[in-house]
């Protein structure tokens, strides 16, 4: 009798916790859209700010963001699934893999202003590169190498064991072993930890305020010549990312409707993450399916 | 042990032992295996028959702690010897595993991988590869229309079917096959068994089995193992109608195991 009281009340407790949970993202999220719905068109996505007149949009921004985000998993999406092979794979059960172990877990709980930081100290200033985009890339990289190589490392571990044994015992060298055989089957699993690691890139604003910057130059959409002062694609200039817009108009902006613009740019900044998220399961379901079940 | 026969020796083991860390699995085991037979390999659970099985085609190296001492002789080359190529090794000694183990893959790739790895390319190469190797493995009728599903798509019985015919498309000299059927219905089970006896005209087959029957019906030679020893090696018939020792005696008439 007393069992099943206990189990009742747990059973009510879990529940109106798990409600809270809901109700609070829930109504995090509307607010947030509700407030930025009546921004969201197309010229406000792509006319660039105004400092000082009301009407100014967010394009510049919203590219240098998804730029910053092609870049960043440029450099890190082969480290860290390199890196993250090496430790599920060739990684000996010792002290140095411990202390490698021990010094991903630090790095993943580094506060991202302290990321940003060490950005400034060293992609900015030791290299003489001023804010740059590429700055901002390597700080995002070094802010996202630690999911991205436990992502790594545990859809490795996950593939049964017997695939890799098939596999060997065909006479299959174990570096073939690892990415024809390994890899594939750890491929949702990873796809998804690059998608949320998206997310996390594309939300982000501390770690990119002292490397990426918070000024834009004036960009021409035409020139896409990589070293050109005004090309968007030169990785060699200041780049303000969507996130630090939104606290840079929030606190410091000038216009008479900043509040709406710092309101608008947030309802994309949501919209974005949430689709990152959705598509991250999604897509993974989707790599399985067609790993399981089509040709390949 | 002393048959006097005019077959040809293919696998030799020499005092072999096997050790997990501190755990002794394998103890000082000599056998001889024949060319084109069918060995069986019988004993109680945990007795070392995988162990011994996994020696021979060096799958314990996966094991870290795992230590092999003593010598196997496989076609007159020390296996365990540093000039051995592993990989090479592997082709000449195939393996089917107890659980049928296909890759993530579809039922083509399944078999036409290994080979395309080693240097088969050409298309149609493989296209003939891949259908002789069903047809042995006696799975061609039934995946023939559908080789570009995935592989586990199949029923437990045709997954080990394909299992064994991915490790007969390498062409090997030696098949290992640790309880192949242990995990199947009567009718799986039997197919393979016809398989089995079909096989070793061109393949010298390992088995271990816990099904005595299997061993009896399969098997030309059987090794009798018991806690890591090897207590009785000997025809088949020989030793499930008068074996030498009594506890072989004890273990087939079913009093212990
Ligand atoms: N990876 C391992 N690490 C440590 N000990 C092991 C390992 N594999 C097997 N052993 C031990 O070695 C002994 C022999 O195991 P093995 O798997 O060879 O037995 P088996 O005869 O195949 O048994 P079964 O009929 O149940 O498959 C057992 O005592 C087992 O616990
Ligand atoms: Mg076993």
């Amino acid at each position: 009798m007393k069992a099943r009281l206990m189990d009742r009340a747990a059973t009510v407790v879990l529940t109106l916790i798990a409600v809270l949970i809901i109700g609070t993202l829930v109504g995090l999220l509307g607010f947030i859209l509700s407030q930025g719905w009546h921004k969201l068109n197309l010229d406000f996505l792509t006319s660039p700010p105004d400092i000082v007149n009301a009407g100014g949009g967010i394009g510049p921004q919203l590219f240098n963001s998804l730029y910053l985000l092609v870049l960043t998993m440029l450099i890190a999406l082969p480290l860290g699934i390199g890196a993250g092979i090496y430790m599920a794979e060739y990684a000996p059960d010792n002290k140095i893999t411990q202390f490698i172990r021990m010094s991903i877990e630090v790095l993943s709980s580094l506060p991202s202003i302290v990321v940003g930081l060490f950005g400034l100290l060293v992609f900015v200033n030791m290299t003489g590169w001023g804010y740059t985009l590429f700055g901002g890339a390597l700080a995002l990289t070094v802010f996202n190498l630690p999911l991205l190589v436990r992502v790594t490392e545990d859809a490795l571990r996950n593939v049964p064991r017997s695939q890799k044994e098939a596999s060997l015992a065909l006479g299959i060298t174990k570096w073939r072993t690892i990415v024809s055989v390994i890899l594939p089957a750890a491929l949702p699993g990873i796809i998804t930890g690059a998608i949320l690691a998206s997310g996390r890139v594309f939300g982000e604003a501390a770690a990119l305020l002292f490397t990426a910057g918070m000024s834009s130059p004036n960009l021409d959409f035409t020139d896409f010549s990589m070293n050109s002062t005004t090309s968007p694609l030169n990785p060699f200039r200041p780049a303000e990312t969507l996130a630090v817009h939104i606290w840079k108009v929030n606190s410091e902006g000038l216009t008479p409707d900043a509040r709406d613009v710092a309101d608008g740019a947030a309802a994309v900044l949501i919209i974005a993450v949430l689709l990152f998220n959705l598509s991250a399961r999604w897509f993974g379901n989707w790599v399985y399916k067609k790993m399981t079940s089509g040709s390949n | 042990m002393s048959v006097l026969t005019m077959q040809e020796t293919i696998i030799q083991t020499n005092n072999v032992n096997v050790y997990y860390g501190e755990k002794h699995a394998v103890k000082n085991i000599s056998m001889d295996i024949e060319k084109n037979s069918v060995t069986a390999f019988i004993g109680p659970s945990g007795c070392g028959k995988s162990t011994l099985l996994r020696s021979l085609n060096r799958m314990n190296d996966l094991v870290p702690s795992c230590r092999v001492e003593g010598s196997i002789i496989v076609d007159g080359i020390d296996i365990n010897s540093s000039q051995v190529n592993i990989e090479s090794l592997r082709q000449v000694v195939g393996m089917v595993f107890q659980r049928a183990n296909p890759f993530f893959k579809s039922i083509y790739e399944n078999i036409a991988f290994a080979p395309r790895f080693h240097g088969m390319t050409n298309k149609r190469d493989l296209d003939e590869l891949v259908e002789s190797s069903l047809r042995k493995a006696a799975l061609w009728d039934e995946v023939k229309d559908r080789l570009r599903d995935s592989a586990l798509s199949l029923s437990g019985g045709q997954q080990q079917r394909l299992c064994i015919a991915r490790a007969i498309a390498m062409q090997p000299t030696i098949l290992l096959l640790d309880e192949p059927a242990s995990a199947l219905d009567p009718i799986s089970t039997m197919k393979i068994e016809e398989l089995v006896m079909q096989l070793k005209d061109e393949y010298t087959i390992v088995i271990v089995t816990h099904n005595l029957h299997q061993a009896a019906r399969i098997s030309e030679k059987t090794a009798f193992f018991l806690m890591g020893e090897l207590i009785e090696m000997d025809e088949t018939g020989k030793i499930f109608t008068s074996p030498e020792n009594e506890k072989t005696e004890a273990y087939i008439s079913g009093r212990f195991g």
